[in-house]
């Protein structure tokens, strides 16, 4: 056929195209680093389930998964990661752990009821079980041993006070999945200590809707100073969005990833509240270790806080390198 | 038998009847298919303007603009698409893997930006081809393989960018060879009578006037119409139904590569999980601007409007400063208004 031999002489072309043209500045660093292989423990080796809610594709969740990665290496287990976004999903999920008789599990609450019986379930066989990231309020009465995490409430307030001191006159926080509850509670945190604050809500899977509806809430209310985003990728958006608009606004945010890092120096980011993901990840799997080969449980029954602290100029340089290599 | 009578025509009158009669130039043009949206659209427009002071200056129009020609450009080939009588359930998600193909490709094997945006677009061709190619193949209906396409693509997208770079966002590309010029041509801003617009609003309203003149002015379009309306009739007339549908499918595979090379060079890094649901918004944008999800009826110029629409309602609820929890439900009260108008005007002409 005439149309499929043009289209495989196109192809072919192309290809030869891409592998003469090349970039000779960026892309992936030229030189292979060694990777550091450090020394493990002794003890027996036994299964961990990790159970999320992640949403597939969310740059946060890296972290926490790295730092559960390294602890597990660390501690000479193995580690079984799985994620569902959906409540009942995440039950199953917890559920199927019980069932294949894992050791140890460590679980995100961030529907509590949802979780409870598959968390019960594992409790009664024995299964000690650890919560870290969301469910501060319920874990405690689940039976849960331990919790790693920051209050997305705290964190707001937080956030709240750092732009009282910055003298903002209005905030807007932007929320990318509307209805998520840490993320309503972040901003509720924020409106509690900076009552100027508005909501706006954005459709977190589509990038230049995102841009587009920061600025027009920019230009609806010119008396905006301030734009609190939710999320690294969202805010180096919403700085697009304020070069778009022409306003003089600033730009915050909670969490940190690679590319956030370059925007802090250069200014065009303030801040970004960090919770620590990879401390969370980390601080689940090696506290499920110590407990089940030493009986230790970490925190005396309060919740071990991961967050917030802030990461601006004064700071950066010291976290831009992990930042980099994608730890922090 | 007589031959011989004469037949005087001059005294003759000719019948008229309802079924060929003439259609005056007004009702040639209310009968477009789409005409409900366009009113549509003007009477969100004006409401929009009455409602929300910032939505008048030119700037606004501007942002407007700019959220409605992202979804226009994929919707004007999707339009396309459902004319000749298929959907891609993959579209969405197409876009995302376009500009991770793109990008990734680029920063592990050290490319110039613009060979890493060449492999994508024969990646993008190819899975465009892949669908046509089984539906074609299997009769199965498009809705269904197409979906598996959305399932595929969306677990690949974040599995390989996590292969590649270790994490689910793909690494920044902005200091490599190429991003200038590519960023020029995808993603740049240009002054337009002191309004600062986005190049994807002139892209958009370029390929929407290329695929209206290709329906209407060429037998590719006309063919288009055929496979959309009864496949097998065109087929039994010589129509390349095969071809045609393929043809179809790679060009909303080129679209979601054009849009997903316009991602990565304004945003420089990509986030894998994104474009996961925007497939029904470049069908909906279609279908307001007066597509059947029969196929075989429709313009291009109806799925800029809807587009249109889209973006509109999407940042006018923003500019009329509207408490934000109610947001999606007036983007749907909108949206049904829209559809609604439309249907009612396509009837009212129908019985002209």
């Amino acid at each position: 056929m005439r149309f499929s031999r043009l289209a495989a002489i196109a192809g072919t072309g192309l290809l030869v195209l891409g592998i003469a043209s090349c970039s000779s500045t960026g892309g992936k660093p030229r030189e292979s680093e060694g990777g550091g292989g450090g020394g493990t423990v002794d003890t027996p080796r036994m299964t961990i389930a990790m159970v999320t809610h992640e949403v597939p594709g969310d740059s946060f969740w890296d972290l926490i998964r790295k730092g559960a990665e390294a602890a597990a290496k660390k501690d000479n287990i193995e580690l079984r990661y799985s994620n569902d976004p959906e409540a009942p999903n995440q039950a199953n999920l917890v559920q199927t752990a019980v069932d294949s008789g894992v050791a140890g599990i460590a679980v995100t609450l961030a529907k509590p009821d949802a979780m409870r019986a598959a968390v019960e379930n594992a409790e009664k066989k024995g299964i000690p079980v650890v919560a870290f990231n969301a469910g501060q309020d319920a874990w405690k009465e689940m039976g849960v041993k331990e919790y790693f995490g920051q209050d997305g409430y705290i964190a707001g307030q937080s956030a709240g006070e750092r732009l009282k001191s910055e003298g903002a006159k209005k905030a807007i926080c932007v929320i990318q999945e509307q209805g998520h509850v840490d993320l309503e509670a972040r901003c509720a945190g924020v409106k509690n200590t900076f009552p100027a604050t508005e909501n706006l809500n954005v459709n977190g899977k589509d990038m230049p809707s995102v841009e587009s509806t920061i600025t027009a809430k920019l230009q609806q209310d010119p008396s905006i100073d301030y734009v609190v985003a939710l999320g690294a990728p969202f805010a180096l958006t919403a700085v697009q969005s304020v070069k778009n608009a022409g306003s003089s606004a600033k730009v915050g945010t909670f969490d940190t990833n690679a590319a956030l890092v370059d925007a802090i120096k250069n200014g065009d980011v303030q801040w970004a509240v960090d919770q620590q993901p990879y401390l969370q990840g980390y601080l689940a799997v090696d506290s499920l270790w110590l407990y089940l080969n030493n009986g230790n449980v970490i925190g005396g029954g309060q919740p071990v806080l991961t967050g917030p602290s802030f990461i601006d100029k004064s700071n950066i340089d010291a976290i831009a390198e992990y930042a980099k290599g994608g730890t922090r | 038998m007589s031959t011989g009578t004469t037949v005087d025509l001059s005294e003759r009158k000719v019948v008229h009847d309802e079924r060929v009669k003439e259609r005056n130039k007004l009702q040639r043009l209310v009968i477009r298919p789409e005409m409900g949206a366009l009113i549509g659209a003007v009477v969100i427009f004006i409401f929009f303007l009455v409602v929300a002071p910032p939505f008048r200056g030119p700037d606004a129009l501007a942002t407007v603009l700019y959220g409605s020609s992202t979804i226009g450009i994929m919707a004007c080939a999707v339009a396309l698409l459902m004319i000749g009588g298929e959907f891609d359930l993959s579209a969405g998600v197409a876009v995302t893997t376009s500009s991770l193909a793109g990008s990734m490709l680029a920063w592990n094997f050290h490319l110039n930006l613009w060979a890493g945006a060449a492999l994508a677009l024969v990646l993008s061709l190819a899975i465009g081809f892949f669908n046509g190619y089984l539906v074609m193949r299997t009769k199965i209906p498009s809705f269904l393989i197409t979906l598996g396409t959305l399932l595929m693509l969306s677990g690949a997208n974040i599995a390989v960018t996590k292969l590649v770079s270790g994490q689910v966002a793909t690494p920044s590309v902005s200091d490599m060879q190429g991003w200038d010029s590519a960023r020029l041509v995808f993603a740049s801003t240009l002054p337009i009578f002191g309004v600062q617009v986005r190049i994807t609003v002139l892209w958009w309203l370029l390929f929407t006037a290329i695929a209206t003149y290709v329906l209407f002015k060429t037998r590719i379009g006309n063919w288009i119409f055929a496979v959309g309306g009864d496949q097998e009739s065109a087929r039994a007339v010589g129509v390349p139904v095969t071809r045609v549908k393929i043809g179809l499918f790679m060009y909303v595979g080129f679209s979601a590569w054009f849009l997903g090379m316009h991602l990565l060079f304004s945003y420089n890094t990509v986030q894998s999980g994104q474009g996961v649901g925007q497939e029904f918004i470049y069908i909906i944008a279609a279908v307001i601007g007066g597509c059947l999800l029969t196929g075989g009826y429709g313009t291009a110029i109806g799925a800029a409007i809807g587009a249109f629409i889209f973006g509109m309602v999407q940042q006018g609820i923003v500019y009329a400063g509207w408490e934000p929890d109610w947001f999606k439900f007036f983007m749907g009260v909108m949206l049904l208004f829209a559809v609604i108008a439309n249907n009612a005007f396509r009837n009212y002409a129908a019985k002209r």
